[in-house]
């Protein structure tokens, strides 16, 4: 029977043994040497918020990997021999493989600060973190103050947690304004208000210098880049992004670039050997997507995808239109299609902010055609497929606004805009476009 | 802030230990007189147990309703035991003894607590209410702004099975174990609520009494606190006043004014088979007795259950009534929403789940077949099973001890609704309605679920709703109340409760979306 094995039990490598098992009798066995089962990373926050415990953000019982025959093995390879067909474990025991899937993930950017490994430094990605986080700043007696560094979504996640238990956090944001490489100017304002509001100490255009240490090892303080300031603190978050989790590969053969090298069917250059997930560089990137894209979803699909290929039906790995969401303290944020940070030639962009400046969209559409290209909103929630159907459809603008009403997907009996947001359109375009009644038969008709 | 709220804590505990005390204290003495309007009322004919209850217990003080209570119960039990050897039978006392007991012990206080009603009132409901609301209405500050706060609800040993839990618990079954099984201990409890009861009823208050109001009062305060935890969140606004509105107007007051007008007490809203005993044959004659309006509650409890319960289930889901209408779902989504998180999502709860709620309604349905065979020939028995035993066990089994002390003492450890997932025999059948023909689901947004849990951890109903989210498949689950708490703490948006069109319910999940993987081809290759 083949053998695959699958590295990292992360949601790619879960996904992957999933489908796998659905598809085939092949032997299947996940390695991972961080837990013992799959556990959704997202979810590590609400642990430490109390919302939930560990085992809540365990998708599957312990007894579904015995049920379905995914043998785990718990452990850190330390080298792949692709020759022999083998892993190395850092113990010295060994492993053979007919196929081997990597799905390895990331590991928090560290970029050399004077004191990156001090006890109270930490990411906020493994288990392990949780588990320091805890040790450090179990409340806010232990930790006078948290000093966060990197303003993307894990460390606007990082600055929510240390808030919930009362810990005053300072948070350094590189850029000018909160994630700006990502949102536009009305929503990255929003979210630098949010943060604010929540008594969040927000440095903007701030980096970190060093990161000083008492005479045990333990974080003291860090020192501001622009001013020399000296901040007190007992527990540096560092957020600066991930990168690929590859270091144990650099010898083995596999082709590296920022992450593991892959085409569109997910293969390495060494032949049986697969990569999926965040850890996974397509050669070219897909449409307007990044070459490495550490998504939830995406290491979902490619997990999807690649069972397909391993067993036997090969398929190239086609992310349909790009999507995500987060939330942002309380404001909870969804994007469909592209709307870019800075608009780009040939664009329009139409932009309509709540009066309680908590809620707000953001279209972006072809200037001639009229083509819509993707909507952010902010407080507002909206119908993944429905904006997947316009997109495939290429629908123009007025379309989606005027059927904006089919497209809501806020719970019942909540406040809807459209109205408002329609008439802001009209009143700036000199446009006459009619809100139409939500109609669950355009809803369901699917194209 | 905080001042505040602990001060408010100090008076709630301090009405509660008040409330608790009063149990331990007063005086009791039935007289002669009393006693004598008792028996004449009852229609007692046991000489027996006249004489030997004039000579030991009538005009005799006691310091404790326990004592009285076992001196009633002996001499009452004594009686019964000759009248039934010598086959006297009617001159046996029947009836369950603590009830007599009760009817007994009620006239019969004495002392300070039945001099100041008022003032206990205030000193146990009264601290209680203003208490209760110190420590919740500082929360509008406290939680921050609106959203979902669920902050250390796992580490907070009130909400975790922690100690502070496991006393509540000890507690809420201690009550339970009283109201239900020994009513005569807790006569003091109903003197604080004489004057109410006098002036909605215009009778003095009984254990059941007691108990409406307290429903009444707890749902009212959490209720508060759910405003307040939800107040960016409509639907949960809606809903939570839809609740109150039912238990304090058709479960309380409507019932007890009807009673003032000599009409039969009556929940319009309380549909068979949760209320159980609605066939039963005092049940019917009473309705059949009163008139035009209990003739037409009589057919309403029947249009009820068959024609408007599945109807609005096909429009709405089982929410309407299990979340939006019920008592104790009521009760389960105010005082039960801070230990929602406790429900089992195991896969074996499921199974015991499935087995156990629809043992009890076949068990229901059962009893009510016996009840009406028995009501239309006269017959007490069928199959050599008499329709009076099958009653008192369904009544003790399932009405007393699953829906009371288990469905609402367990609320500390097992979560707020374990009697309407493991046990409510309506809830049974409104679930089936639901899983196959209804128009309710709760919708997937396609691929934006990350698996976090956040929904199934807060799925009082133990619904491992993420499995499905994860798929993007949308829930169609029979045990669904629809309270929209998933939808509520979902942080990506994925999860909305509506009604919509059948077809397409439960939607194919064989790829989720997002992944461009041409589906035709898939199903093809399989």
């Amino acid at each position: 029977m083949e053998h695959i094995v699958i590295i990292g039990n992360g949601v790619s490598g879960i996904t992957a043994a999933r489908h796998i098992r659905k598809l085939s009798d092949k032997r299947i066995t996940i390695v991972s040497g961080e837990t013992d089962y799959f556990f959704s990373r997202t979810a590590l926050m609400y642990v430490y918020m109390g919302h939930m415990k560990f085992e809540h953000t365990q998708p599957y019982e312990n007894w579904f990997w015995k049920k379905n025959r995914i043998e785990l093995k718990k452990g850190f390879v330390s080298k792949v021999n692709h020759s022999d067909n083998e892993l190395v474990f850092e113990n010295g025991e060994t492993l053979l493989y007919d196929k081997l899937i990597l799905a390895v993930g990331s590991k928090p950017n560290k970029f050399g600060w004077p004191g990156q490994d001090l006890n109270g430094v930490m990411g906020m990605y493994h288990k392990q973190d949780l588990e320091n986080l805890e040790k450090y700043a179990p409340n806010n007696k232990s930790c006078k103050r948290a000093v966060i560094v990197g303003g993307g979504l894990i460390g606007i996640e990082l600055a929510e947690m240390l808030h919930s238990r009362d810990i005053p956090v300072t948070f350094l944001v590189r850029e000018s304004s909160f994630w700006n490489g990502v949102l536009p100017p009305g929503e990255s304002a929003m979210i630098n208000r949010e943060i604010l509001d929540s008594h969040i100490d927000l440095r903007l255009g701030t980096n970190l210098k060093e990161i000083v240490s008492d005479e045990r090892g333990n974080v003291k303080a860090v020192v501001i880049q622009e001013t020399g300031e000296v901040i007190d603190c007992n527990v540096v978050g560092l957020t600066a992004g991930v990168s690929p989790n590859i270091d144990f590969l650099k010898d083995s053969g596999i082709e590296l670039g920022r992450g593991i090298k892959v085409n569109r069917f997910l293969e390495t250059n060494i032949p049986n050997i697969y990569a999926i997930g965040d850890c996974a560089e397509q050669h070219e990137a897909i449409g307007s997507r990044r070459p490495i894209e550490a998504v939830w979803y995406t290491g979902r699909m490619m997990g999807e995808t690649l069972a397909q290929t391993i067993c036997g039906n090969r398929i190239e790995y086609k992310p349909g239109h790009w999507f995500n969401s987060a939330k942002f303290i309380d404001i909870e944020y969804q994007t469909y299609g592209w709307v870019w940070a800075k608009p780009k030639e040939g664009t329009s962009q139409f932009y309509w902010e709540h009066e309680s400046g908590k809620r707000c969209i953001h279209l972006n559409y072809d200037t001639d055609t009229r083509k819509f290209l993707g909507i952010n909103t902010f407080g507002i929630r909206m119908r993944h497929e429905i904006f997947d159907q316009w997109l495939t459809e290429e629908q123009n603008v007025e379309h989606v606004l005027a059927h904006l009403k089919d497209a809501n997907f806020d719970p019942e009996f909540y406040k809807h805009y459209e109205q408002e947001i329609v008439s802001k359109f009209n009143q700036e375009n000199g446009t006459t476009i009619k809100v139409k009644a939500k109609s669950w038969k355009r809803i369901f008709s699917k194209a | 802030m905080k001042a505040i709220k602990y001060t408010g804590l100090a008076i709630l505990l301090a009405g509660l230990a008040i409330f608790t005390s009063l149990l331990f204290i007063g005086k009791y003495e039935v007289t002669s007189d009393a006693f004598k309007s008792f028996t004449d009322s009852k229609g007692i004919k046991s000489e027996l147990f006249i004489s030997t209850f004039s000579k030991n217990i009538a005009d005799k003080e006691y310091t404790s309703a326990v004592a009285l209570s076992s001196d009633i119960i002996e001499i009452l039990e004594e009686s019964n035991a000759i009248h039934k050897k010598n086959q006297e039978w009617d001159k046996v006392i029947w009836g369950k003894v603590h009830n007599i007991s009760y009817d007994l012990i009620k006239p019969a206080g004495k002392g300070s607590i039945v001099d100041n009603k008022g003032m206990y009132w205030w000193l146990t409901f009264g601290l209680g209410i203003i208490g209760s609301l110190l420590f919740i209405l500082p929360n509008i500050v406290l939680l921050g702004a609106p959203g979902i706060k669920n902050n250390g609800i796992f580490l907070n040993a009130a909400t975790n099975r922690g100690w502070i839990g496991i006393i509540a618990f000890i507690y809420l079954v201690g009550f339970y174990l009283l109201l239900y099984f020994r009513p005569e201990y807790i006569v003091n409890w109903t003197y604080i609520l004489d004057p109410i009861s006098a002036s909605l009823s215009g009778g003095l208050a009984s254990q059941w009494f007691l108990y409406g109001f307290l429903y009444c009062t707890v749902m009212l305060v959490m209720g508060v606190r759910m405003y307040i935890k939800y107040r960016h969140n409509m639907y949960q606004i809606v809903r939570t006043t839809a609740v109150l509105f039912f238990q304090i107007g058709f479960a309380f007051l409507i019932p007890e004014i009807l009673v003032r007008f000599n009409k039969p007490y009556f929940d319009f809203k309380n549909a068979f088979p949760l209320d159980y005993d609605f066939f039963f044959d005092w049940n019917i004659n009473n309705l059949i007795n009163s008139g035009g309006l209990g003739v037409f509650m009589l057919v309403w409890g029947i249009v009820l259950t068959l024609v408007i319960v599945p109807v609005m289930v096909y429009f709405f889901g089982k929410r309407w009534y299990c979340s939006w209408v019920c008592g104790c779902g009521g009760l389960a989504e105010t005082l039960g929403d801070p230990y929602r998180q406790l429900s089992s999502k195991r896969l074996v709860a499921w199974k015991i789940e499935r087995w156990l709620i629809h043992s009890v309604l076949v068990f229901s349905l059962v009893m009510t077949a016996f009840t009406l065979y028995s009501f239309f020939t006269d017959q007490p028995t069928l199959l050599g099973i008499k329709t009076q035993d099958i009653q008192f066990y369904y009544g003790f089994l399932i009405g007393s001890w699953f829906s009371g002390v288990i469905g609402t003492g367990f609320y500390p450890i097992l979560g707020n609704r374990t009697w309407c997932r493991f046990g409510c025999p309506l809830a049974a059948y409104l679930g089936l309605v639901q899983r196959f023909k209804s128009r309710f689901r709760i919708t997937t947004n396609g691929g934006q679920c990350i698996s976090c849990g956040n929904c199934s951890t807060y799925c009082e109903q133990g619904i491992d709703v993420r499995a499905y989210a994860q798929k993007g498949e949308n829930i169609v689950r029979s045990s669904c109340v629809g309270c929209g708490v998933c939808s509520a703490v979902c942080p990506r948006g994925v999860l909305k409760l509506e009604n919509g069109p059948e077809d397409g319910r439960i939607n194919p999940t064989d790829v989720l979306l997002g992944n461009d993987v041409n589906l035709m081809d898939l199903v093809n290759k399989k």
